[in-house]
């Protein structure tokens, strides 16, 4: 990346405006998958490019490009102009509303061993090895993969700049298994061990450990009785609670959704604007933060896109719902507090409200006094199916996992558990928080209009809901 | 941007180094997305993007990657260089592919659709015109979409479309809504103005007083952009040779157990009345029509390159992951002034949302309703329905509770714009369902 030329570029294309910003961005991905023991077509991809942001009469336009040359950002630069002008007629927005960034600095995400020093043999070795290692009776697919990308932004204005630099690593084991008309399939992580850092990773959460574990389970499945039907307790794993989070509780609570931007596409939301405050969306237990200072966490950063600060927020405290996931323009649109979390996936798309690290604080319980707490129920691990309405409200899941929990003891396994409930009560029934916090992430959250997928961490730990209405698969 | 991507194939094809080959891919955009809220402009801004895909191929060695294009030639010429010698780099230690395929005709094909486009400020005026006086909600996407092959072996492909899109909802309240788009190369105000006009007579039945049903067993029609997201579903792992022959498709059944589908199920991918490009990533041309489902029988898969090497089956042209980019469903004999007649008591569903597998053995899907959904009473709609969740199989609901399918189809444009601007469509017909399973 060539910053100073940019920057100098930026200067001499600025328009005559209230305000502008370019936003370099750059994203340098690898992907390494090994199937049936056989290395697939390596893929190895940069992604570089600016946008240009114009202020003018209030108005807001933006233009991107991946010309990063003289005339590509003068040709960004005049188009934003020519759409800040349209967007000062005919904008929804008050003129007060989009601030220039106030404030320079930078952020270093954590990487001990970065992509780049371990060799591609090497690297295709270690998935070999792990693919290798799920063979087993019954196994008719097995992956492992591992998908790594570096991301440099830089975030510049007339009088300061933001630079953000960060490694992101998602490793992945898969065992199907098959017998007739009947397949299951076992992950590492439901593809949600999305964190910043570099190959550390894989000793941390025992990468090598984990293949012949993944596919007994998997074989174990086709051999399950169906997960039974009823309403009970059940226990979450912390790679389903990162997706009951993140449509339940991340979603509903984006401010730029409830106030209609996304009517159109991801949706709207159950919640109102009068609710915040005094709302209970849960049970004493619940506390849900906005973190963005988590270490590893995927989404950690110092600044949004927009340039605002970031810090630490409680969204729900005791169970009392606080403030939204709202940015500082729909802050200001809305008269609400909120957070720093305009982003954009790319620098292809202007920022909206995102989640970014939004985590279920640690409870008092260990894993064994959560069980110990049921009498009756299952234990639900590893999401693989999830669907919610469009007001975040009405949910299904359904997860690649369960054991039966009678009298306090983790019993049989069981297969195709699903579970359904409603988010604004859902929650009040949150009756057990353990204290073995996991971070996790997803890296394909889709909203938006142009669509935006941004990654997204939730760290949380194992938690006990009473009854709710649990299922299995078609018998 | 055709000439930017000559350019680029000529400086691959000079950066070659002994046995060495390759194949390319280009892709680029030149797209106006304005979106709205409440019939005012939420955020406007343009994208020029263009992307250069190179597969880097040295016997049966091979590694892929892409870097972003600008336009000035040295820059590019130098990300290019760089990207080789990465893939040359890879090429050196990467094992042998068994499952490479190369396509070694040299067919070359040039397809542009599209003339010059209206403004894009024209187009947002008659946008905010639709919405006076009205809750409009929604983004209109404009300009041309590239996309371009080339390889060692001289082939040469280019396609370029011009096109609008706007895709927009009028809201009477909370979650009721009437959602649409118009689509095409030509923009037409008639047409535009004739759309708007029948999405807004729509709005009137939200207005009543909404009602709610228990969970079970109900009649419905699914309009042909609901049963797009059930064919979309199937789309997902139903039709590709990979998930047949690992046994993960959601048509397990059918494979397995010569399960069938109602004797009016057809279904096609069919290129040749899509909007894509007539070739794919890797430089196979797409057969203009590939019956997939035939009334109710299963008949064949989407078989990408490397499918076609480890399972000893031709390749047809799919895209790596084996999904359909233009599918088509053949029509039924229910013509459309008889709907809500034959429909006589039940829900007709303008949308659903959100699906996913609850049980993907069975192929049954959970979901919502969304946007206009009607209770219907003796053929008349009565009142708005409240958000409801359905969990069914295809087996059912395309198969034994299936009474008909429209004579009328629908032809949808994607309006997906991940990453890059869609160019895949559906050509779809509606459907009557007894005793569609609603659960929530």
């Amino acid at each position: 990346m060539n910053v100073d030329g940019i920057r100098q570029r930026f200067t001499e294309t600025l328009p005559a405006c209230d305000w502008a910003t370019v936003r370099y961005m750059e994203e340098d991905r690898n992907f390494i998958c090994v199937r049936d023991d056989v290395v697939q077509p390596l893929d190895s991809s940069l992604d570089a490019g600016v946008m240009v942001t114009v202020s003018v009469d209030g108005g807001v336009g933006y233009a991107s490009t991946s010309d990063l040359g003289l005339s590509g950002l003068q040709d960004a630069a005049q188009k934003a102009k020519k759409w800040a002008q349209l967007d000062a007629q005919h904008g929804l927005l008050k003129k007060e509303d989009a601030q220039a960034p106030q404030q320079s600095g930078q952020y270093l995400g954590p990487c001990e061993k970065p992509w780049s020093s371990v060799s591609l043999e090497d690297k295709v070795n270690v998935l070999r090895d792990a693919c290798e290692r799920t063979q087993a009776e019954h196994i008719v697919e097995r992956m492992a993969w591992l998908y790594n990308t570096n991301v440099k932004s830089m975030l510049l204005w007339d009088g300061g700049e933001i630079e953000q630099n960060y490694s992101i690593l998602v490793p992945e084991i898969r065992a199907t298994s098959n017998k007739r008309a009947s397949t299951e399939t076992r992950s590492f992580g439901g593809g949600r061990l999305a964190r910043q850092g570099g190959l550390e990773i894989l000793d941390q959460e025992g990468f090598n450990e984990a293949p012949e574990r993944i596919s007994a389970e998997a074989v174990e499945l086709l051999f399950a009785p169906q997960c039974p039907e009823g309403e009970m307790d059940l226990l979450l794993a912390p790679d389903q609670m990162v997706l009951q989070i993140h449509e339940s509780i991340g979603h509903p609570l984006e401010l730029d959704r409830i106030l209609g931007d996304e009517r159109n596409y991801a949706g709207t939301s159950f919640v109102t604007m009068d609710m915040f405050g005094e709302f209970q969306y849960g049970s004493e237990l619940l506390n849900i933060s906005f973190n963005p200072s988590m270490t590893n966490e995927v989404a950690s950063y110092a600044f949004d896109d927009n340039g605002t600060p970031a810090q630490k927020e409680f969204l729900i405290k005791n169970g009392i719902l606080l403030r939204p996931l709202g940015s500082s323009l729909s802050q200001a649109r809305a008269d609400l507090p909120g957070v720093a979390n305009a982003r954009a996936c790319s620098w292809k798309r202007p920022p909206i409200d995102r989640m970014a690290n939004l985590n279920l604080e640690s409870g008092d319980n260990s894993f064994d006094e959560l069980v110990a707490q049921v009498e009756k129920g299952v234990y639900m691990e590893s999401n693989c199916s999830w669907s919610i309405d469009d007001s975040r409200n009405k949910f299904q899941f359904g997860c690649e996992r369960a054991q039966l929990i009678e009298n306090g003891e983790l019993k049989g396994v069981v297969r195709r558990p699903n579970y359904r409930g409603i988010s604004s009560s859902f929650w009040r029934s949150l009756k057990g928080v353990g204290n073995d916090v996991r971070i996790l992430g997803t890296p394909n959250c889709g909203k938006g209009e142009p669509n935006q997928l941004v990654r997204v961490g939730h760290a949380t730990p194992h938690a006990l809901f009473s009854n709710v209405e649990v299922f299995g698969g078609e018998a | 941007m055709k000439q930017l991507f000559e350019s680029c194939v000529t400086h691959i094809e000079n950066s070659l180094q002994g046995a060495e080959a390759y194949t390319a891919n280009f892709k680029a955009e030149e797209s106006d997305f304005v979106r709205f809220n409440k019939s005012s402009i939420r955020q406007a801004g343009s994208v020029r993007q263009a992307h250069l895909g190179i597969d880097l191929i040295n016997g049966n060695k091979h590694a892929a990657g892409s870097t972003t294009l600008g336009a000035d030639p040295d820059t590019d010429k130098a990300a290019i260089d760089k990207l080789i010698n990465t893939l040359r780099e890879q090429t050196a230690v990467v094992p042998e592919d068994p499952y490479l395929l190369i396509n070694e005709s040299d067919k070359s094909n040039s397809v542009v659709r599209g003339k010059e486009l209206p403004q894009s400020e024209q187009l947002v005026q008659s946008v905010l015109d639709a919405g006076k006086g009205r809750d409009l909600v929604g983004i209109l996407a404009s300009g041309p979409v590239f996309a371009g092959f080339a390889s060692s072996h001289g082939q040469r492909d280019w396609y370029e479309n011009r096109s609008f899109h706007i895709d927009w909802s009028f809201y009477h309240q909370l979650d009721r809504a009437v959602k649409t788009a118009y689509a095409g190369c030509t923009w037409s105000d008639d047409e535009f103005n004739q759309q708007v006009e029948t999405a807004a007579s729509r709005i009137e039945p939200l207005s009543r007083e909404s009602i709610k049903v228990k969970p079970g067993p109900q009649r419905v029609y699914l309009t042909p952009a609901a049963l797009k997201n059930i064919t979309g579903m199937l789309g997902w792992g139903g039709f590709g040779m990979r998930a047949h022959k690992s046994k993960q498709t959601p048509l397990l059944q059918m494979v397995e157990s010569n399960a069938q589908l109602n004797k009016l199920v057809s279904i096609y991918e069919n290129a040749e009345n899509g909007v894509a490009p007539s070739f794919q990533s890797q430089g196979f041309q797409r057969p203009d029509c590939i019956p997939l489902i035939e009334n109710g029988l299963y008949k064949n898969c989407l078989v990408s390159p490397r499918s076609s090497l480890e399972y000893e089956t031709p390749c047809n042209g799919a895209y790596d992951s084996e999904a359909p980019v233009s599918l088509e469903m053949a029509g039924g004999s229910l013509k459309r002034e008889e709907i809500l007649q034959k429909l006589d008591t039940g829900i007709w569903i303008d949308n659903l949302w959100y699906l996913n597998y609850s049980d993907r053995n069975v192929c049954r899907m959970t979901g919502m309703t969304r946007f206009a959904t009607f209770w219907v009473e003796n053929g008349e709609i009565v009142a708005p329905l409240e958000v409801m969740r359905f969990d069914e199989t295809v087996y059912r609901m395309l198969g034994e509770n299936l009474i008909d399918l429209t004579e009328e189809r629908e032809m949808i444009i994607d309006s997906n714009t991940y990453n890059s601007r869609s160019t895949g469509s559906t050509l779809l017909p509606g459907a009557l369902i007894d005793d569609f399973r609603f659960t929530l």
